[in-house]
């Protein structure tokens, strides 16, 4: 009886030390490495979208939760998917419907080539000299918006790409 | 001018087959040893089949409404077949609320906690033949003596709505123990003893013996098994490796020592090992998807019904066997796949073996 | 199940070939009011147009040219007329989405361009100028396939070819075009044999037949017994031997390697009905303009084979084989088993359109998909060996990974699993789906990657050019000082 309580006290003691020690030597950095990986992720265009001056201090929202994982549009489902498996989120518990992202197109119409979208876009994603008419390439285009801004013409439109059969695939067939 | 039909993606065409009528081709390969078990077993025994049936059939209705899913899914046939495959491994003379308990249990717990068809782990007639086995070990283990009928042994239909319906125990002289009840019983008296007094080979094969509703009769089950293997409805892997298995094992065991292990005919014709072999390990839900992956398990089973069957608690082993093999399926599925075309076994791609034309030339 | 086959899997489809059998092929039938060509009917980028609206255009005549991307193709007038338009129309595709396309009116004359009226004998020129001729002609691989005949053919050059293996085993029910393409035209399918065996210097050339084609076999095994080297091999039927993959292992009982070519085996296969365009190219100087396609169905009328030009509309095709005899369930471009449905019946035949089915609901057989029961037909009937329950169980969740952990980059799309699964599920979607959204998803990525990278280069730049402004800067108040400091001096 005596023996038991002593060997049950004694194993309680030794592990809580090695415990307690290990806690102290193998602590992690208290640097949050998450916002690191999640930076890394992020388009990186600072373009804005998401309500924080740049993609660092989103990556810092992310990581603390204070922002949504589907706050980057022009990340699109992707960067949730990996942001999700970072953050350890379950995709359909999400309320938040992502939106689908978006790309730029300039009515040729009304451009008068002033080449200020030219000069906001962070991608150099619209081509086009002085007084031409500017195109986008959607290739390039985030989605993020500065050149709609930019525009003095209004002429700017932001709008999911149209399917293609070059991008069109089967879509789920309904569940049986 | 077709926006009517489905967008559907290739392919166009699909054979005759059908969920509905593989369920219904296996229990059509099961109705002669059913139709034998009512002869040598009596009314009691069609009574019970009734009742066990038309509970899982209910139970599976009553699931399906409450899922709020259709309940054309009851065409499929499962139930009845889970019903029907529950109802044969019961003792013939067993009580009304043992077939309703089990089929309950089957459906409810074996099948549809699980998310319904094609989704449980286990077999559902045997998790349920197994849950009965150990809640209610009398009533699962008293067996009843061959009376065909229309014999004078028989019970009247009277006797037998009695004997199904009435909650007092079976009289003595109506009952008595299977041959592997007797081996597990033996105590010291040695097996080949008992074998050369209780057992008779032919008797074992054509199914005149103490045994549950509708497995006695290995040859007719096996006829049964033969029809589902010329259909195609099962495949011979896993019935063929589960007997070769036990076979040799048992053989093994047999010619090591004979007064303590019972010879492969006896493993082979008794406790339904062949409903276990073409029908119960068979399922497809619970037993592997790939051909090697059967093997695999129909030798796991042989060597598991071995096993328990000389030095395990209880006589019968097969719904035990089967559950664990069962537990093992997802690990099976996961570890064994078919080589992929092009690829080695490990998965890597085969060598290039042409020469490029500049080398050719050098 | 104890076939002879040294194939794995497979199945035995109802053929159905007997109804577009009775008839030889029809050839020259009347020219529809509107040819409509998409620029896109290879497996590259598409082609770029060479004429404008109101252009006359002859017979033949290069309309639009693979200039861009070498998967592309050119693409020829099939007839004399006018280009009336050059616009999107609803492509030959499921999604019934728009392509581009040439609109001509045919002036009816069939004027053809200028041909070279003494054709150089093919022999003596070079294997890579006959490539060219082969590239020019705009072919494609017609078994459906269509990727550029000429690529392949300078693909195989860059290998020692063993064996140049001719598909013409048509292991799809329903269609019978390349049938009757062997026992109406077996000289010219051998000769353009020999051809093909020049351009690759093959050391052998075999041309593999379904057993199921005992006509076409005689046809052939006559029409090459003047040339020792062409063998004729009966494969057996059984689907998906005319997939190459599959057919190679038939024919030579070797694996192309995942991810490789069959040019990696010293092993080049084309289509019969490519063979055929091959040799018609090479030695009448006619390039791609038409095809023979199979117009059958139960709901067809009088199903036969018809030689049609490219641009076709289906409708007219239909007309020429006795109109609809009742509402199709499924209406198709190819076979059964892998053809695609089509939106509408005004879009136009192709260079890879195999087929038109028009089929009614019971050949269909498409029933409600009920759960899995894991029966494992699916894993029995795998040509390839992956394990399509599984594939399709981890698609359903979004989990692509989980599906190519099972095959899924293996999948070839055959549907042999979806025609055997007793639960009707559309397996074949599920793969579709997760394939597609990989792409998609790869795409994005590559995206992501890019305009990252387009980010950084704009940054350093507008940091270079700010500091080259502040350098320019400095110096011209460093001269302005220096100057100043000069004539302080002075």
């Amino acid at each position: 009886m005596f023996m038991a309580i002593f060997v049950l006290t004694s194993m309680g003691l030794v592990l809580g030390t090695l415990l307690g020690i290990a806690a102290k030597y193998l602590a992690v950095d208290e640097g949050n490495p998450v916002v690191k990986e999640i930076e890394s992720l992020l388009p990186n265009s600072q373009c804005g979208q998401c309500g924080f001056p740049g993609c660092g201090p989103a990556a810092e929202a992310i990581a603390e939760g204070k922002a949504d994982i589907t706050c980057c549009p022009p990340g699109g489902q992707l960067l949730v998917e990996k942001l999700a498996a970072i953050m350890d989120i379950d995709l359909s518990t999400l309320e938040a419907q992502f939106t689908l992202p978006v790309v730029a197109t300039i009515d040729g119409a009304t451009c008068t080539g002033c080449t200020k979208c030219y000069k906001a876009c962070p991608t150099d994603a619209i081509v086009g000299a002085n007084k031409q008419m500017h195109i986008v390439i959607s290739k390039a285009c985030t989605g993020c918006s500065r050149c709609k801004e930019a525009c003095p013409e209004d002429c700017i439109t932001m709008a999911p790409e149209v399917a293609s059969i070059g991008t069109w695939h089967w879509p789920k067939p309904e569940a049986a | 001018m077709n926006s009517s039909i489905p967008l559907r993606a290739s392919p166009h065409a699909h054979d005759s087959s059908h969920v509905n009528s593989i369920m219904f081709m296996v229990c059509v390969a099961l109705t002669p040893a059913t139709l034998f078990g009512f002869y040598i077993f009596g009314w009691p025994a069609v009574f019970l089949w009734i009742i066990t049936i038309a509970a899982a059939v209910a139970f599976e209705a009553v699931c399906l409404a409450a899922q709020q899913q259709p309940l054309y899914r009851l065409k499929d046939n499962s139930a009845l077949l889970t019903g029907w495959l529950l109802a044969m491994t019961l003792p013939p003379w067993a009580p009304w609320w043992i077939g309703i308990v089990g089929s309950g249990f089957a459906i409810s717990v074996g099948k549809q906690l699980f998310g319904g068809i094609g989704q449980n782990l286990f077999n559902p007639a045997m998790l349920a033949r197994v849950a009965l086995l150990v809640s209610f070990p009398m009533q699962m283990t008293t067996w009843a003596n061959v009376n065909p009928l229309f014999s004078t042994n028989a019970p009247s239909l009277l006797e037998s709505l009695q004997i199904v319906f009435g909650f007092q125990p079976l009289a003595d002289g109506v009952t008595g123990a299977t041959i592997l009840g007797q081996i597990k019983a033996s105590g010291d008296v040695p097996v080949s003893e008992l074998v050369a007094t209780e057992f008779s080979l032919q008797q074992a094969f054509f199914g005149f013996t103490r045994g549950s509703l509708a497995e006695t009769s290995e040859f007719l089950i096996f006829l049964g098994g033969l029809f589902l293997l010329y259909f195609r409805i099962i495949s011979w892997h896993i019935p063929l490796s589960m007997l070769l298995t036990l076979t040799l094992v048992s053989g093994i065991f047999y010619s090591y020592d004979s007064a303590q292990y019972a010879a492969p005919w006896v493993n082979l014709t008794s406790g339904g090992i062949m409903l276990g072999a073409f029908f119960i390990a068979t399922d497809y839900v619970t037993s592997p998807s790939t051909s090697a992956g059967k093997l695999l398990f129909g030798f796991g089973c042989g060597l598991l019904i071995f096993a328990i069957r000389a030095w395990g608690g209880f006589p019968e082993a097969i719904g035990f066997a089967v559950l664990m093999m069962n537990a093992l399926t997802p690990l099976i599925d996961r570890s064994i796949k078919p080589r992929i075309y092009g690829r080695s076994h490990t998965g890597k791609p085969l060598p290039a073996t042409a020469t490029p034309r500049s080398q050719q030339r050098q | 199940m104890f076939g002879f086959s040294k194939n794995k899997g497979g199945v035995h489809p109802e053929e159905h070939k007997a109804p577009s059998s009775t008839r030889p092929i029809l050839t020259n039938i009347p020219l529809p009011a509107k040819l409509l060509l998409p620029l896109s009917q290879h497996a590259g980028a598409d082609a770029t147009p060479l004429v404008k609206v109101g252009d006359t255009v002859a017979k033949g005549q290069l309309i639009a040219a693979a200039l861009r991307g070498n998967l592309s193709a050119n693409l020829h007038a099939p007839t004399s007329g006018i280009i009336t338009d050059i616009k999107p129309i609803v492509a030959p595709h499921p999604s019934g989405l728009p392509t581009n396309a040439l609109i001509i009116e045919p002036d009816g004359e069939e004027r053809w361009r200028e041909q070279e009226s003494l054709p150089i004998d093919p022999l003596t020129l070079s294997p890579d100028e006959l490539a060219s001729k082969v590239e020019q002609a705009g072919i494609v691989g017609m078994g459906g396939a269509i990727f550029p005949a000429a690529v392949k053919l300078r693909q195989g050059r860059r290998f020692e070819i063993k064996t140049f293996l001719i598909n013409g085993s048509e292991c799809e029910p329903y269609l019978t075009a390349d049938d009757f393409l062997m026992q109406e035209r077996a000289e010219d399918i051998v000769d353009g044999a020999r051809l093909v065996r020049y351009i690759l210097e093959a050391y052998r050339v075999v041309i593999a037949i379904e057993n199921n084609k005992p006509q076409a076999i005689a046809a052939l095994e006559k029409a090459a017994a003047p040339y020792g080297s062409i063998e004729i091999v009966a494969v057996p039927a059984l689907y998906p031997t005319g997939s190459a993959k599959q057919l190679i292992q038939a024919v030579t009982g070797q694996e192309v390697p995942a991810g490789g070519r069959s040019n990696d085996l010293g092993i080049l296969v084309h289509n019969v009905a490519t063979v055929y365009a091959i040799q018609q190219a090479l030695r009448y100087d006619r390039p791609l303009i038409s095809r023979i396609t199979t117009v059958t169905g139960a709901c067809v009328s009088q199903p036969q084979n018809v030689e049609a030009l490219l641009g076709t509309p289906v409708s007219h095709l239909i007309d020429i084989c006795g109109g609809l005899k009742s509402e199709p369930n499924r209406l198709l471009l190819g076979g059964p088993m892998m053809g695609q449905i089509i939106p509408s019946l005004d879009v136009p035949i192709t260079k890879g359109t195999t087929g038109i089915l028009a089929l009614n609901k019971r050949e269909v057989n498409q029933q409600v998909p009920a759960p899995c029961i894991r029966c494992g037909r699916c894993v029995d009937t795998c040509p390839m060996g992956l394990v399509p329950l599984e594939m399709a169980k981890h698609s359903r969740t979004d989990d692509f990974e989980g599906a190519q952990a099972f095959g899924l980059n293996d999948c070839i799309l055959c549907g042999s699993c979806s025609y055997v699964c007793p639960s009707h599920i559309p397996l074949v979607q599920y793969f579709e789906f997760a394939k597609g959204s990989l792409k998609l998803r790869k795409a994005s990525e590559q995206k992501l990657e890019y305009t990252k990278q387009l980010t950084s280069m704009r940054g350093e730049r507008m940091e270079k050019e700010a500091a080259e402004a502040a350098a320019k800067k400095a110096a011209k108040k460093n001269k302005r000082k220096s100057r100043s400091s000069e004539t302080v001096d002075n």
